[in-house]
């Protein structure tokens, strides 16, 4: 039986404790609503480009000559995995659960016999599969010092993978992310940057009369040419936003589960250490009773 | 949304939609040329040179927005500009400016590696383009 102090000393620990988790808690709650503004603004000039994109892909179809950003190189051996995660711990299994469908990926890939090759956003990633995939990895993204993430944050990401794409360095690439569902629910993602999926263009037509016939200005391939590269920088950072409300979503429900077992640990803590200041107390009690009995 | 007879004109950058207004006329800084949308524009999809967008209400022009390229896209419900970095022009001062500038001249000239070179030279013609807007 721990001595009465020793109680003391783990009661005011776990005290301790809690109160840093709860104080993260809160500033994970604040972090979020500004990252989940942040990814709703971010909105509006993904779903026009992605529109976009379809009115001219719709224009091209059937003409020779589409890029090879949209088509790919027509192999499909080489796979670049960029996979984001977070620069920070605490925050519950987020990193984990992107790593895990990141490692699943490249052991189907590799069975199959493809050759794969990583690029890392995030010091936690990198840290993670340091260990069985190190050789796999070519690159890697820090975004630690980044207050608050800007589309100049991901354009250099989206450079590097473009850069890589027109040296032939790579066949088909996927990011790795977590879709932000709700604070309780994140869900890791695989999603095809590269060749870019064509998006349907039937469930665009309904939205602001994009079936229009357009002109264009200068040519269809020129715009796509210059349309398809940005708009792999925005799917890299329309990813890293998607992260960033993740990330605080984890940590805050990750936190506010610290916080509700220290208490309970507390809890049970306070009733042990009570018992036994009581036992003392009766010991010592029956001692002096029957020390006065013997008299 | 835009009354009747407006353009309904939306500016939007990858962080936020910058405006959503209704406008009697804008002007666009095409990659061949500015050209002006007036509302019920024929459907165009055109890249965007750096440059300043103008969105002119009742014959004057009411708000000047300076964009480092993007794209703009026409179509019946109105002119969607899609800027990579839009700023509006009316806060700036000719002096802030001139001050960036010379930071960036400096920048330029401590600038040790290409990188850091390109980034200085870029920030600065994108003053320079600016300085030009304003004045």
């Amino acid at each position: 039986m721990p001595s009465l102090k020793q109680f003391r000393v783990r009661i005011a620990s776990v005290k301790a404790t809690q109160k840093i988790t709860k104080a993260m808690k809160m500033v994970a709650a604040s972090r979020l609503r500004r990252a989940q503004e942040q990814a709703e603004g971010a909105r509006p000039y993904a779903e026009r480009m992605e529109r976009m994109l379809a009115s001219v892909a719709t224009s091209m179809r059937g003409s020779a000559g589409a890029p090879r950003l949209m088509v790919g190189t027509g192999k499909d051996q080489v796979h670049l995995l960029v996979v984001a995660t977070s620069e920070r711990g605490l925050c519950g299994a987020f990193n984990s659960s992107i790593v895990r469908l990141a490692r699943r990926h490249i052991v189907e890939l590799e069975a199959k016999g493809k050759t794969v090759k990583i690029l890392t956003v995030g010091k936690k990633g990198r840290d993670q599969l340091r260990r069985d995939h190190g050789a796999k990895m070519i690159q890697h993204v820090e975004l630690a010092r980044i207050k608050r993430l800007a589309f100049s944050n991901a354009k250099p990401i989206a450079d590097a993978v473009l850069k890589l794409f027109e040296e032939g360095g790579f066949d088909v690439c996927t990011l790795f992310f977590s879709r932000f569902k709700s604070v309780v629910s994140q869900l890791p993602t695989a999603q095809t940057l590269i060749p870019a999926a064509a998006p349907a263009a039937a469930e665009t037509g309904a939205a602001g009369g994009a079936k229009a016939i357009y002109e264009f200005e200068p040519e269809e391939e020129e715009i796509l040419a210059d349309l398809l590269p940005r708009n792999l920088a925005v799917q890299v950072f329309r990813g890293l936003l998607e992260n960033q409300a993740s990330e605080q979503g984890a940590r805050m429900s990750a936190m506010d589960s610290a916080t509700r077992n220290a208490g309970d640990m507390i809890g049970r803590l306070t009733l042990q250490y009570n018992r036994t200041r009581q036992a003392g107390i009766t010991k010592e009690l029956i001692e002096i009773i029957s020390g006065a009995e013997a008299l | 949304m835009a009354t009747a007879g407006k353009l309904s004109f939306d500016l939007v950058t990858p962080d936020r939609l910058l405006l959503s207004v209704g406008a009697d006329m804008v002007v666009v800084p095409g990659a061949e040329g500015d050209f002006g949308v007036l509302p019920g524009h024929a459907p165009l999809i055109s890249s965007l040179r750096p440059g300043v967008v103008d969105v002119h209400q009742s014959g004057k022009v009411d708000g000047r927005y300076y964009v480092a390229g993007g794209f703009a896209e026409v179509n019946a419900a109105g002119l969607t500009v899609l800027a990579e970095e839009a700023i509006a022009i009316q806060g700036l001062k000719r002096a802030d400016l001139e001050q960036k500038i010379k930071n960036a001249q400096e920048d330029l000239t401590d600038a040790k590696t290409d990188e850091a070179k390109a980034k200085a030279q870029a920030q600065l013609r994108q003053l320079n383009d600016l300085l030009r807007a304003v004045g």
